[in-house]
């Protein structure tokens, strides 16, 4: 299955991106996120990010798709 | 129409205090975030703000639904800034207008507060001493 990410802020740096589609056995968001993370050294623990998957707020147990875009979204600093 | 916009050029406070304005309405409250020079004893040059927008927009204007149900406002606008920002620019801007005062000096902090929990947008401060860093509270 593969899923296009993008990323935000200090994920972003870490990536050293602002997208990439990838290639994953991750069945929701919570495995995914499990594996960019190693991928990327993210260092934010799930507990403090929020997943949205094709524009929408979600949960991390949602079942991914083929071509779903996900976002995990760091906490925000807007304002 | 929507009332919450993301925008990557100035924002036009005059031009938005215009759009809240309804015969039944006894007053308006307008809240302007400015960028300022330091934070946390740290001297800040300038700003970039990021945002994912097409959940920006829908976050933001259920903000605003929600805000206009919650304390019967006439009219709810709130526009923040993208891109890169000078020190004294208006980062963001949140207006509305209600019969009375009391719901509208409410509803306006009841707006801004959740618009900093709540909208993915993010911050990254550049630093005199030329480090910058992503805020992430």
């Amino acid at each position: 299955m593969k899923v296009k990410l993008l990323y935000f802020a200090s994920l972003a740096d870490r990536a050293g991106r602002s997208e990439e589609t990838r290639e994953t056995a991750a069945t929701n968001p919570r495995d995914l996120y499990a594996e960019v993370s190693r991928a990327h050294a993210f260092a934010l623990a799930p507990d403090r990010v929020r997943v949205a998957v094709n524009g929408a707020l979600t949960d991390w147990e949602r079942a991914l798709a083929d071509g779903d875009e996900v976002v995990f979204l760091p906490p925000v600093s807007g304002g | 129409m929507r009332h919450f916009h993301l925008s990557d050029t100035p924002i036009d406070a005059a031009a938005l205090r215009i759009t809240l304005e309804d015969p039944a309405a006894g007053g308006c409250v307008t809240f302007e975030g400015w960028v300022r020079d330091h934070n946390e004893a740290r001297h800040v040059t300038r700003l970039d703000y990021q945002a994912y927008g097409p959940l920006a927009d829908d976050e933001g204007e259920a903000i605003l639904d929600e805000a206009r149900a919650k304390f019967g406002l006439r009219a709810a606008r709130c526009v923040h800034r993208t891109g890169a920002l000078s020190i004294g620019e208006m980062a963001v801007w949140v207006g509305v207008s209600a019969d009375h005062r009391d719901a509208a000096f409410a509803a306006c902090r009841w707006i801004i507060d959740e618009v900093k929990r709540r909208v993915p947008i993010w911050k990254n401060e550049h630093y005199a001493d030329g480090e910058s860093g992503w805020l992430h509270p």
